[in-house]
């Protein structure tokens, strides 16, 4: 790494002055995204957060409540409670993450496509059923304890406070690992693992030193992913019935009826000065390296066959994986065909009567969900890629800012981003007295929004991993630099785009905080909804399940698809080459 | 150019006019009932009158009443249909319903010991329900817990760590089960009961609905719910039992017209159909099996159907004070989240301790460890603040945001969370002593 480091820097060095006078088209661009991000980021949250600040009775500007947090015992509990759990959540999600991304792209696997697509299952666990579905296998009166207390006498607390959420969350969360690390696993030059081979290094010496190295740009920008998600998240603590975490704390006392109280704004604050601090250290562990890779025939890490034993293990370890991070698919998906299942390691008997019952409602679902995502996916790396190119290719004054908006969304809860866009444009009427609210494009928007940090952080990584001497070499043969950018950056950056698009795209799918409080009818809404909607009542458990395969069967199909797609343009590649 | 103009002032017209008539036809409802209970009254009303569609938004009752506080500068709702009766009184405050005089003839005034209208006539009873207890029969069995019959049944140490409640502060009608319990058994009482059974539970749930969900599917074996989760849970086939304690209200399920509806009209036949004969019939399908306000109706009910009209003790024992339980609404959630849901790991420690020393002395007696005993349980049952204090203007208005200048919620709430923590500490030591001195 070191070594292709060293061998750019005269060619850097002149990137560097000649980056340095911005164009007026990045200036152009860059003002753009910040007017976007202002109006429908910014903007609206800020209509909600600034009580934060105000003094009690009169209204002035104030940090007591700050002061009030930090002298709180709940709201510091939860504090460390939800770093633990982060912090936590991300090293087991590593342990999901690693072998699957190692083994899927390095080594002639049959079925790696599978793999993947179903690696990338459990982000897109819908609400409220897939919790139901985890409690139903490992809760404490779950399937699996059931058994155990049956045959062994003992049961073993899956899903008990903190390491409950820490389970779930590391199995909800680890394909944002596993997708950016095989985008960068795939973006290594195979020039540097054979000239380690050719030096005499070998096994998980070459591993640790060159391939994982490599990758890292990959790696972190999916476990901060995680480490933030997880930070901000409040519907697996919340449904597990976990309060004493900082998310839900927020969750809780904004939406308490009746209760006038600025700290679920404070603790709104603290998340999002956390989230944006998670984000600016991945991206100072970066600073100063260089991870970027000449060469682009290659097509990513050899791939080498295995030998009977190693088969073996592989196929065991990926197989054991996914039995785990897929059980709550598998739970979801016997819950759907369920009569009734209470007290009971499997359902009492199956029926089909759930999906006839959804069957009419799910057509509009589908088709708005459809809609919603797909725009929202789009905006989101059409934004990612204009960001992290303002960000690491242009020397424009405040470039980061824009990375750090975009990435504060994350940390938003969906909830206040859902009255901030009340609060901000209701008020605005269009032609015919129907209030901007209302329209379903503030959905896509609001959704876009949301996910905006996931494709920003694919998107930033693929181009990290680009050498800029290809874009030299491009101005250097005449092409302009938005030719250069057509031409040479994005076709290069394919997988990254892709992953962010696929990442944004099927969690948008699910996304339910914001959208609950933005839906104005039955016509414009998404699966989600209709889940929530039918997962309140108990007759509802079924056809809810029912909704939520269908949306996890849908969202799976769009991904497998996009991997059907990088491996086309990596094969492509590879063919010219 | 000018037919220009003209076409699009043709055009402009068109679509205005097929927006207003559109408007006439379509009756906007917020609502936190299901599908399984809006479909079929959504259904009798399109039948009943004609030319008219329901479009139902369903929100949870707290993001419904935080929509309509926000969206009341340009109001599209007509209607807002939830249970929780204190929902109505928050919207009621801040000016977002309609006073209307409804139609319909032949329903009394109260049910149970609680008035079925608003007074003011912003809101109006439609169906109601009661607080009791359910239990799923296979976990009952697997664990060999008794039938509960009353709350303080589930204080027993059997129980421990079986039982599940919505917060107050989360679920409107949970709220008003805690606040029965205080006007029942006095405020110092209450509480002590009140802390007593929480002792119990497994969790504390933030979804009302969460707890028939987790008895349902056998998480947890008893939950203390509102009678139609039980009731249509039973009718969906899940092993789960239901039982009305003494010490229960009748609460009426509401409707009423937010202010500035765009479609009054629609809103007062929507009200006027719930209210009338036919609508009333509707409640009693099974899907949503709630208790008509018309006394009538229950003649068209299956025999073993609950009639607050003649069983009296169906909410009639205890007098409810709506204006009492109104000023302290908000502290006793607070008061309820402080000692005992944030403090819920505490307090099972110091409950279990207990528990153990009890069973203990019932075995060989000892008076040093009875007064122990007895000294935690008056620990726990403390009360940071009195109620004269509870429902006076200083302490409520701590939590509505008053204007004045005064302690901060976070400030009050931090001082009733330590005084409770101590407390508790205290008596799990003491009750840890006790459990030695009966060995």
């Amino acid at each position: 790494m070191d070594r292709a480091a060293t061998s750019q820097s005269p060619a850097q060095f002149v990137a560097h002055k000649k980056a340095a006078r911005a164009t007026l088209g990045q200036m152009a661009l860059a003002i753009g995204i910040a007017f976007f991000l202002l109006a429908f980021l910014l903007f609206p949250v800020a209509t909600v957060l600034y009580v934060a600040f105000t003094e009690k009775g009169s209204g002035n500007f104030t940090l007591i409540n700050f002061i009030d947090f930090a002298n709180t015992d709940l709201f510091v509990r939860s504090f460390w409670n939800s770093f633990y759990v982060s912090a936590m959540s991300v090293v087991l999600a590593s342990v999901f993450a690693l072998p699957l991304a190692y083994i899927t792209t390095r080594f002639t696997f049959r079925g790696a496509g599978l793999i993947q697509t179903l690696g990338f299952l459990p982000l897109i666990m819908p609400p409220f059923v897939g919790a139901v579905a985890m409690l139903l296998l490992f809760g404490r009166n779950g399937s699996i304890n059931l058994l155990l207390d049956e045959w062994f006498d003992f049961k073993i607390p899956f899903m008990e406070g903190l390491n409950g959420v820490i389970l779930v969350q590391s199995i909800h969360y680890f394909p944002f690992i596993l997708v950016n690390l095989s985008a960068s696993l795939r973006n290594i030059d195979r020039a540097m693992e054979e000239a380690a081979q050719n030096l005499g290094s070998s096994g998980f010496r070459l591993f640790r030193r060159i391939v994982f190295p490599l990758a890292m740009p990959g790696y972190l920008a999916g476990a901060s992913l995680v480490f933030v998600k997880v930070f901000d998240d409040l519907a697996t603590p919340l449904l597990l019935n976990v309060k004493d975490m900082l998310a839900p704390q927020a969750y809780l006392r904004v939406t308490s009826i009746g209760i006038a109280d600025p700290m679920g704004y404070v603790i709104s604050v603290v998340l999002i000065v956390m989230s944006v601090l998670a984000m600016w250290l991945s991206a100072r562990a970066m600073k100063g390296r260089d991870y970027a890779t000449v060469q682009r025939g290659g097509g990513g890490l050899m791939k080498r066959s295995m030998n009977r034993f190693e088969t073996i293990l592989a196929y065991s370890v990926v197989t054991l994986i996914l039995l785990l991070v897929l059980a709550p698919h598998i739970g979801l998906l016997l819950l759907s065909f369920a009569t009734v299942w209470s007290f009971s390691p499997l359902p009492d008997g199956y029926t089909f009567a759930h999906y006839s019952r959804v069957f009419g409602d799910s057509f509009v679902y589908i088709k708005n969900t459809f809609l919603y995502a797909s725009l929202a996916g789009i905006i989101d790396v059409v934004l990612g890629v204009a960001i992290s190119y303002l960000v690491l290719r242009t020397k424009l004054i405040g470039r980061e800012w824009l990375d750090f908006m975009a990435s504060a969304a994350l940390a938003i809860p969906g909830v206040v981003l859902g009255i901030g866009f009340l609060r901000a444009f209701y008020g605005v009427t269009l032609w015919n007295g129907q209030p901007l609210a209302t329209v379903w494009i503030m959905i896509v928007l609001a959704l876009a929004i949301r996910r905006l940090p996931y494709a920003l952080r694919a998107c930033y990584a693929a181009l990290q991993q680009i050498s800029q001497s290809l874009e030299e070499a491009a101005e250097n043969l005449g092409a302009g630099k938005a030719r250069t950018v057509r031409r040479i950056v994005l076709p290069l950056m394919t997988g990254g785009i892709v992953a962010g698009f696929v990442t944004s795209f099927s969690t948008a799918a699910v996304e339910l905080s914001a959208t609950l409080m933005l839906v104005q009818s039955n016509s414009d809404a998404p699966l989600a909804y209709g889940l929530y909607v039918f997962m309140q009542t108990p007759a509802g458990r079924g056809p809810g399940a029912a909704l939520g395969v269908i949306a996890v069967l849908l969202v799976a199909v769009c991904s497998w698809a996009s991997h059907v797609l990088i491996e086309r343009t990596q094969k492509a590649k590879g063919a010219t080459s | 150019m000018a037919r220009c103009i003209r076409w699009a002032v043709v055009a402009m017209a068109a679509i205005l006019a097929s927006g207003a008539q559109a408007q006439t036809g379509k009756v906007t409802v917020v609502t936190s009932f299901s599908k399984d209970v809006t479909d079929p009254i959504k259904k009798a009303f399109e039948k009943a009158v004609p030319g008219t569609t329901l479009e139902v938004q369903n929100r949870n009752t707290n993001a419904g009443v935080k929509f309509l506080e926000e969206t009341k500068a340009n109001n599209q709702i007509d209607l807002f249909w939830a249970s929780a009766p204190d929902a109505f009184e928050v919207l009621k405050t801040k000016g977002l319903l309609q006073k209307y005089q409804p139609k319909a003839t032949g329903i009394p005034e109260k049910i149970g010991s609680y008035p079925i209208n608003d007074p003011q006539g912003t809101y109006f009873g439609f169906a109601a329900s009661g607080y009791g207890i359910m239990w799923n029969e296979r976990y009952a069995k697997a664990n060999k817990l008794p039938d509960p019959k009353e709350w303080s049944d589930l204080a027993k140490p059997v129980y421990y760590d079986h039982v599940l409640m919505a917060a107050p502060s989360r679920s409107g009608t949970t709220h008003l089960t805690i606040e029965t319990i205080l006007q029942g058994e006095g405020w110092d009482k209450g509480w002590r009961a009140i802390k007593d059974m929480s002792g119990n539970f497994r969790q504390i749930t933030e979804r009302s609905f969460g707890v028939p969900e987790a008895v349902n599917s056998g998480q947890v074996g008893v939950g203390i719910v509102i009678d139609f989760f039980a009731f249509s849970s039973q009718a969906s086939g899940f092993p789960v039992k239901f039982v009305y304690p003494t010490v229960t209200t009748i609460v009426p399920a509401n409707v009423a017209i937010v202010a500035n509806a765009p479609n009054k009209a629609g809103a007062e036949a929507f009200v006027d159909f719930l209210l009338s004969p036919t609508g009333q019939e509707v409640l009693l399908e099974p899907s949503i099996r709630r208790l008509p306000v018309n006394p009538s109706v229950y003649a068209k009910a299956p025999a073993d159907y609950p009639n607050p009209f003649t069983n009296p003790s169906l909410g009639a024992r205890v007098k409810f004070d709506v204006d009492l339980s109104e000023k302290r609404t908000n502290v006793v959630d607070a008061l309820y989240d402080q000692l005992i849901t944030f403090q819920l790991d505490n307090l099972k420690a110091a409950t279990k301790a207990l528990h153990e020393a009890e069973t203990a002395l019932a075995k060989k007696d000892n008076p040093q460890a009875r007064t122990l005993v007895k000294e935690a349980r008056d620990l726990i049952a403390a009360m940071p603040i009195t109620e004269a204090q509870a429902a006076s203007p200083e302490i409520a208005g701590v939590f509505t945001g008053a204007k004045e200048k005064g302690a901060r919620q976070a400030e009050l709430e931090q001082q009733w969370a330590s005084f409770a923590k101590t407390r508790y500490q205290e008596a799990q030591a003491k009750a840890e002593q006790a459990l030695k001195l009966a060995r």
